[in-house]
């Protein structure tokens, strides 16, 4: 039973990376390097790693769960920032990145302040 | 010279990011959660990071990369480390396969 749940994931993961690898993308390029078709798969596999933190903050059985998984998920995307910044060319994405991930920092401290209850700062 | 090696590291950082959000996923509890997504993600963004500095060169964006390493190598592990202890003085539960508490005996 156990193996058998094993090989279903397994197989669903082989799954979701050949739609990545064969999934059209349009992003407009302005740059001509050796490996830009994988940089643009890159795109993709982080995007499947900010739905599998989506997943632990929809069903995260207690919040600090759902806290890490908004964590987890401010720090996706400044990956996801560097690889536009790449592909486009152009450099403001990486402000985007810079600041996405101050506000996810100072959100995250806000929210453990939340949890963590009155004695917190001692 | 430089943009294979910038892809090698993105490459790395991408692997890295996929195994810290399946740790995510898949582990029992919020602390062996966070043991797992928290060094292996913020590793990963850091080769991304790298190997978008090592392509681009020192253009404005590759200035911004190195920002953005430093910030994130040391604002990630605060925001675990808070969160962390803020759910140890929440009461949330570890999990049954656990063995030793050091930090409330």
């Amino acid at each position: 039973m156990k193996t058998s749940r094993y090989i279903i994931g397994l197989l669903a993961i082989l799954t979701i990376f050949t739609l990545i690898i064969f999934s059209p993308l349009k992003i407009l390029i302005y740059q001509h390097l050796p490996f830009l078709w994988l940089l643009k798969r890159g795109i993709n596999v982080i995007l499947l790693c900010a739905f599998f933190c989506l997943f632990r903050v929809v069903r995260g059985p207690t919040s600090a769960d759902r806290i890490a998984g908004m964590d987890m998920l401010g720090i996706l995307i400044i990956g996801i920032c560097a690889l536009l910044s790449i592909s486009t060319g152009r450099s403001w994405y990486m402000d985007i990145g810079i600041a996405w991930a101050l506000q996810s920092f100072i959100s995250t401290l806000a929210f453990t302040k939340f949890l963590g209850g009155k004695d917190f700062d001692e | 010279m430089n943009n294979i090696l910038g892809c090698v590291l993105i490459i790395a950082g991408l692997v890295f990011d996929f195994i810290g959000c399946l740790g995510l996923v898949r582990l029992p509890d919020v602390y062996n959660r966070l043991q797992a997504s928290t060094k292996c993600v913020t590793f990963g963004t850091c080769c991304i990071l790298l190997g978008t500095l090592l392509i681009l060169g020192f253009t404005t964006a590759g200035v911004k990369c190195i920002l953005a390493i430093a910030f994130l190598l040391f604002t990630s592990p605060t925001a675990s480390h808070a969160l962390i202890r803020a759910a140890c003085k929440a009461n949330i539960k570890l999990s049954d396969n656990t063995l030793t508490n050091e930090y409330k005996k």
